[in-house]
């Protein structure tokens, strides 16, 4: 294994460093600079109309995180441009994740993102321009053997891992990737930052979507789903209450049900299922959200595709845990039998599943049981 | 390097260098009374009588700003204003879609928070508006017209407007006319006089002065309504202290310009053309936007503006960028992202089109060098920007 970092022997890469205006991305930029690339970064510009300034510490394509990139790269030293990817951004992020929750499905947008946008949108226009790489910030390692053949793996900071949301790349964007951070804690690449004089450094982290300014999820889906009233029942199909519209409920989810009569045990209910066909929400006991199989679709493979049953482990959230697992790819489907139950899965959340520190590759869940 | 953005900003005169140094080290405010400030008020207005000579207006006549944008928005707004107080019917604007930002949005602003009724003058594939168009829309009703205001030269696709003919049509109906000259002086005659103008924009960093200040011509009899209130120091139409020192590189940068505007226009023209011919010659489906006619009758002899099918404008600009070659997309940009231009929309250009372009910008220090420099470039540039616009397009 060698270090991704160090320039190949036929000379240095032309890297175009995607610059979010964030701490993460711009310590890597400044990394793959050091690494002796040749290095170019560029910000996107993903909102069509882009709010004058920050609300919050949330998003991450306002005017003043394309001013925050630019002073990086200005520290830096390199060429900085602004690339508007707000039209593919709204199709193929955007659209989607309203379209999956009106299906009564659960996206990760930052998931689609990557591979749609980041690698390769971004990464098709980069090649095209004659760059050999996009570097981004995540917290992710690849390892490349001496054959070239690369693995994606954790970082060793498990705590600010992004593994996860980078399990969608396959081999070809995996070979024109470049994680500079995956070795490093989140603590130690705000040091750096400091070191480097970037402003940025003390600028807290972005979460949540970065197109739901407000984290306002529900109202987000309100404006562009409307509402539509629908029924809440139980496993036998009898209804307990009413809804405004399924999409505006998550598997798992307890509070706010709105339910007048309480359940025969006198147990708490939690959503179960949602199903936007007859527009209904199914409630029942906890015990029902626990799930030890999986089915996922739309395979993503982050090395060559496992042939027969694997063991390995699964992961269903950016930031849960990994359960045990055995997973067989069969066809377009991944079947996965986990060793233990996880509580509360829905329908378009991926399964991410992992050899150790490894990225196996991903799946979009599609049914559980 | 290669540097054709000179329509964005151009080096200082030597001359403007110097002027402006040397009273850098001077003290003195000229609104002062004592001995300091009548030498810096003596600068400041031989600064003014050196510019209108060469503006072609009386010295009285000239309102030092702060630059373009500043004089555009006193001139939209505060014309605005006064003709409303006199009467309040006045309310429509008649104006060209190819104006410069500068222009255009004051004019926006005042249509939604001051209530003016925006009219927009049509203007042909060149981006030029004809004579017979402004007459019609100001005798659709001409009691109703607050002003007109269209630019000298296009600061993107260079085309000259008619400014003579535009002004004569305006004053049959004593309407006053406003134009953003930024683009024109020092590239093709300007005389404020000879057409009749009742405002006109001029900027220093556009012909070799400083840049943040300019100055906006102003007939004697129009009054427009203060946009900065202050101290009073500009005819009582503009506040704030003068800046002796840049005011007097203005001049100097305007006069030496103004002076030298025909043995320019003749060769940088000259370079523009052999520009024109090399990328035409690299790239045969390029398309030259703007007046064909490289005279600077029609067009500004530094200016250069194509449309590359195929590719994107922000591809071009990287990839010039990278081998020292600096253009522009010659685009409004709101947090650095470039939109497709309005002055192409404006001539009927598509999307596409508009977003696949560029500016080359010659000036003052060009070079057949840069221009081999860029003629040479230009073919593999566009070749690997098709392919990253081909290969953006598959997925």
């Amino acid at each position: 294994m060698s270090d991704h970092m160090l320039p190949p022997a036929n000379g240095r890469l032309r890297v175009l460093a995607a610059m979010s205006g964030g701490v993460d991305s711009a310590v890597a930029a400044a990394r793959a600079v050091e690494a002796g690339h040749d290095v170019v970064g560029v910000h996107l510009a993903l909102s069509a109309k882009p709010a004058t300034l920050r609300e919050g510490a949330r998003g991450c394509c306002t005017i003043e995180d394309s001013r925050d990139a630019r002073r990086a790269a200005d520290m830096i030293g390199i060429p900085f441009y602004v690339w508007d990817m707000a039209e593919r951004f709204r199709e193929d992020v955007m659209d989607d994740f309203v379209a999956e929750y009106k299906a009564g499905r659960t996206p990760n947008p930052c998931l689609r993102c990557n591979e749609k946008i980041k690698f390769a949108a971004l990464l098709d226009k980069a090649l095209g321009l004659g760059f050999d790489a996009v570097c981004t910030g995540h917290y992710a390692q690849i390892v490349e053997h001496p054959d070239g053949s690369r693995e994606l793996h954790r970082s060793i900071d498990m705590g600010k891992d992004q593994s996860y949301v980078l399990g969608v790349l396959d081999t070809d964007q995996l070979a024109h990737a470049m994680f500079p951070l995956g070795g490093d804690t989140k603590g130690d690449v705000r040091l750096e930052a400091e070191r480097r004089d970037l402003a940025v450094a003390k600028k807290p982290d972005s979460h949540d979507i970065c197109f739901i300014a407000d984290g306002d999820t529900q109202g987000f889906l309100a404006k562009h789903l409307g509402t539509e009233r629908g029924d809440i029942v139980d496993a036998t199909g009898t209804k307990l209450g009413e809804h405004d519209g399924a999409y505006a409920y998550t598997i798992g989810q307890r509070k706010g049900l709105r339910i007048g009569r309480p359940a025969a045990d006198g147990k708490p209910r939690y959503v179960l299922d949602i199903s936007p066909v007859h527009n209904t929400v199914t409630v029942g006991p906890v015990e029902a959200l626990d799930v030890d199989r999986l089915v996922g679709i739309r395979p993503r493979w982050c090395g060559p595709a496992p042939v027969g049953e694997v063991t390995c482990t699964a992961q269903v959230r950016a930031h849960g845990e990994e359960t045990p697992a055995i997973a067989e790819a069969v066809g377009d489907e991944v079947r996965v039998r986990l060793a233990e139950p996880i509580r509360g899965i829905a329908r378009g959340q991926a399964v991410v599943l992992y050899d150790g520190t490894r990225v196996i590759g991903s799946a979009t869940i599609d049914g559980t049981a | 390097m290669a540097y054709f953005d000179h329509a964005a900003t151009t080096p200082m005169r030597l001359s403007a260098i110097r002027a402006m140094t040397v009273q850098l080290a001077r003290l003195g405010n000229p609104s002062s009374l004592h001995a300091s400030g009548r030498r810096a008020r003596r600068t400041v207005e031989e600064s003014r009588e050196s510019l209108a000579h060469a503006l072609g207006a009386r010295p009285s006549e000239i309102v030092f700003t702060a630059g373009g944008t500043e004089a555009d928005n006193l001139a939209v707004k505060g014309i605005y204003w006064s003709r409303v107080a006199a009467d309040p019917a006045r309310r429509r604007i008649l104006v060209s879609p190819v104006e410069h930002h500068a222009v255009l949005d004051p004019v926006l602003w005042l249509e939604s928070a001051e209530g003016a009724v925006v009219e927009w003058l049509d203007v042909d594939a060149d981006g030029r508006v004809q004579p017979d168009t402004l007459r019609a829309a100001i005798e659709r009703d001409p009691a109703s017209v607050a002003l007109v205001t269209v630019m000298w030269a296009n600061n993107e696709v260079g085309t000259v407007e008619p400014i003579a003919e535009l002004v004569e049509i305006a004053h049959e109906f004593g309407i006053p006319f406003h134009s953003d000259a930024v683009q024109a002086v020092g590239q093709i005659p300007v005389d404020f006089s000879a057409t009749g103008l009742d405002a006109m924009t001029v900027t220093g960093h556009k012909l070799g002065g400083p840049g943040n200040c300019g100055a906006l011509v102003l007939g004697r009899g129009i009054t427009p309504v203060p946009v900065l209130h202050g101290g009073g120091q500009e005819r009582d139409v503009r506040s704030g202290t003068l800046d002796t020192a840049a005011i007097a590189a203005l001049a100097v940068a305007a006069e030496e310009s103004v002076r030298e505007q025909a043995q320019y226009a003749r060769r940088v023209g000259a370079l523009r053309d052999e520009l024109v011919r090399r990328i035409m010659a690299a790239v045969p489906d390029a398309q030259l936007n703007g007046d064909r006619r490289l005279d600077p009758a029609y067009r500004l002899p530094g200016n250069a503006h194509f449309s590359f099918p195929g590719c994107e404008g922000d591809s071009l600009l990287l990839l010039l960028d990278a081998r020292g070659i600096e253009c522009s997309t010659g685009s409004a940009c709101s947090a650095g992202v470039a939109q497709p231009s309005h002055v192409l929309l404006a001539m009927g250009a598509d999307s596409a089109r508009a977003r696949g372009s560029l500016r080359f910008s010659l000036g003052h220090t060009t070079t057949e060098a840069e221009v081999a420099e860029l003629g040479e470039a230009i073919l593999p540039v566009v070749t690997r920007a098709r392919s990253a616009g081909s290969v953006a397009a598959r997925r």
